[in-house]
């Protein structure tokens, strides 16, 4: 019988509660939002908190809104809310991408963005889908706010820019024109994890990429940001080759391990292809061109 | 800690450790052996009950999060010695052969079903994606389900 190891309890009934425990609690408290990542790794003793921090009841942290030329997601907001989102849909089509292949229902009803991202396992799909639209998050701690690109939000694997005390409350989508986005993961049956997976958007202006984000999911010991086929992207009219290129420098920058899902060749090759892939999908997107 | 929740209509209050996880409180403290507790992993769905009207896996779920909730178990399901058109579904199309997946299964139905009541294929196979059987295949429960919605829709022409 898998049952975690015993813990205090408390339930926070505002985001200022919760920072306030953490700061009372220490180093062994932890945040528990859907639980569906902590509650596994708390079971097989991967993680040891004394005290769990329940914010499952802070409606404050549940919402996809459209605010200063954002779109706002709260840290709380569930996959499946995420999936039904038509904000989202009609500015971040990737996300839905994401979100039919991410677990199963039944899980996506409990899983949420704050909880995926915090919890930063390098085969998790919302990481790279965050990356690639370019997102900020909001961190939290008892001395207020600060917003962290995702570019700087991995610090390695299962570690974030959430520091002692502070707790992630938003995600923010700056929302340009000729915008374009997509998600493509390959997975061995429904609501596995992914072998690879790679998220890409763009931003097209008159005929070329103007602004590119592309990140891969399960092909390293982290979220892997593409900068270097961000480079290449930007500036240049969105062509085959150009995606052809991009897939390259995509298995080229991975750094997969072989394991029950693939050979490292193999998952190099699926990473290239699904950039590829991702890319076309969010340049035909982004020209409602779609097929 | 003391835990309060509404299980099947009914309030309950319990002692029990903060660990606790949902499928042990409703099958061990409160004797409702209906759930299955299957893989602890949150892969096979053999413990969904709903929450609030959602499908949980309750494996993955504390008791002390529930607190002030309202769980609804594979018991609620027949009423007066009727059974639900899903428990009746499986019955007419044989959709179970050891019973194992059966709760999770049908409680995944009927929250489909209360949402959408009228699924296509594909909508039924997505929402019981999360469960796992290994006797039937999956055929069978698909039909069930299939037999339920139709069921439910007579009943409602009828009403």
């Amino acid at each position: 019988m898998q049952t975690p190891a015993p813990f205090e309890y408390e339930r926070a009934t505002s985001v200022d509660g919760a920072i306030e425990a953490l700061g009372r609690l220490g180093p062994t408290a932890r945040i528990v939002a859907g639980g569906h990542s902590l509650l596994p790794m708390m079971k097989l003793r991967l993680a040891n908190p004394k005290h769990l921090i329940d914010i499952n009841e802070l409606e404050e942290l549940a919402f996809i809104r459209s605010e200063d030329g954002e779109i706002r997601i709260g840290a709380m907001t569930r996959h499946a809310d995420l999936l039904r989102s038509e904000l989202l849909a009609e500015h971040f089509p990737l996300f839905a991408d994401a979100e039919t292949v991410i677990a199963d229902p039944v899980v996506r009803n409990r899983g949420t963005i704050g909880g995926s991202l915090c919890q930063a396992d390098a085969a998790e799909d919302l990481s790279a889908v965050c990356s690639a639209a370019k997102a900020q998050v909001v961190i939290r701690g008892a001395d207020g706010e600060r917003v962290v690109g995702m570019e700087d939000f991995h610090l390695g694997p299962y570690m974030t820019a959430v520091g002692a005390g502070e707790m992630l409350t938003e995600v923010r989508l700056p929302v340009r024109p000729g915008a374009g986005s997509a998600h493509e993961k390959v997975e061995r049956r429904a609501g596995d994890w992914a072998i690879a997976a790679a998220s890409a958007a763009v931003w097209l202006e008159g005929g070329t990429i103007a602004d590119a984000g592309i990140a891969l999911s399960a092909v390293g010991m982290t979220t892997i940001h593409l900068t270097r086929a961000e480079e290449l992207l930007t500036g240049k009219p969105p062509s085959e080759e150009l995606f052809a290129e991009a897939g390259e420098i995509a298995a080229a920058d991975c750094s997969p391990s072989a394991d029950g899902r693939g050979p490292i060749d193999y998952k190099r090759h699926l990473a290239g292809v699904l950039t590829q892939r991702a890319l076309r999908r969010s340049t035909a997107r982004a020209l409602n061109q779609e097929a | 800690m003391e835990i309060s929740m509404t299980v099947n209509g009914e309030r309950v209050s319990r002692e029990a450790e903060p660990r606790t996880l949902l499928v042990h409180f409703i099958r061990d403290t409160l004797g409702l052996k209906g759930t299955h507790w299957g893989c602890d992993t949150s892969n096979c769905g053999a413990c969904v009950v709903l929450m609030d009207g959602e499908p949980v896996k309750s494996c993955t779920v504390l008791a002390a999060m529930c607190d002030g909730h309202e769980i609804r178990t594979v018991e609620s399901l027949e009423s007066d010695g009727e059974l639900d058109s899903v428990q009746q579904g499986f019955h007419e199309l044989h959709a179970l052969q050891c019973g194992f997946c059966t709760p999770g299964m049908m409680m995944t139905a009927r929250a489909l079903l209360d949402e959408n009541p009228n699924p296509s294929e594909h909508e039924i196979r997505t929402a019981i994606s999360g469960g796992i059987c290994r006797c039937t295949g999956y055929k069978n429960i698909v039909g069930a389900i299939q037999w339920a919605a139709e069921q439910e829709a007579t009943t409602r022409q009828e009403a």
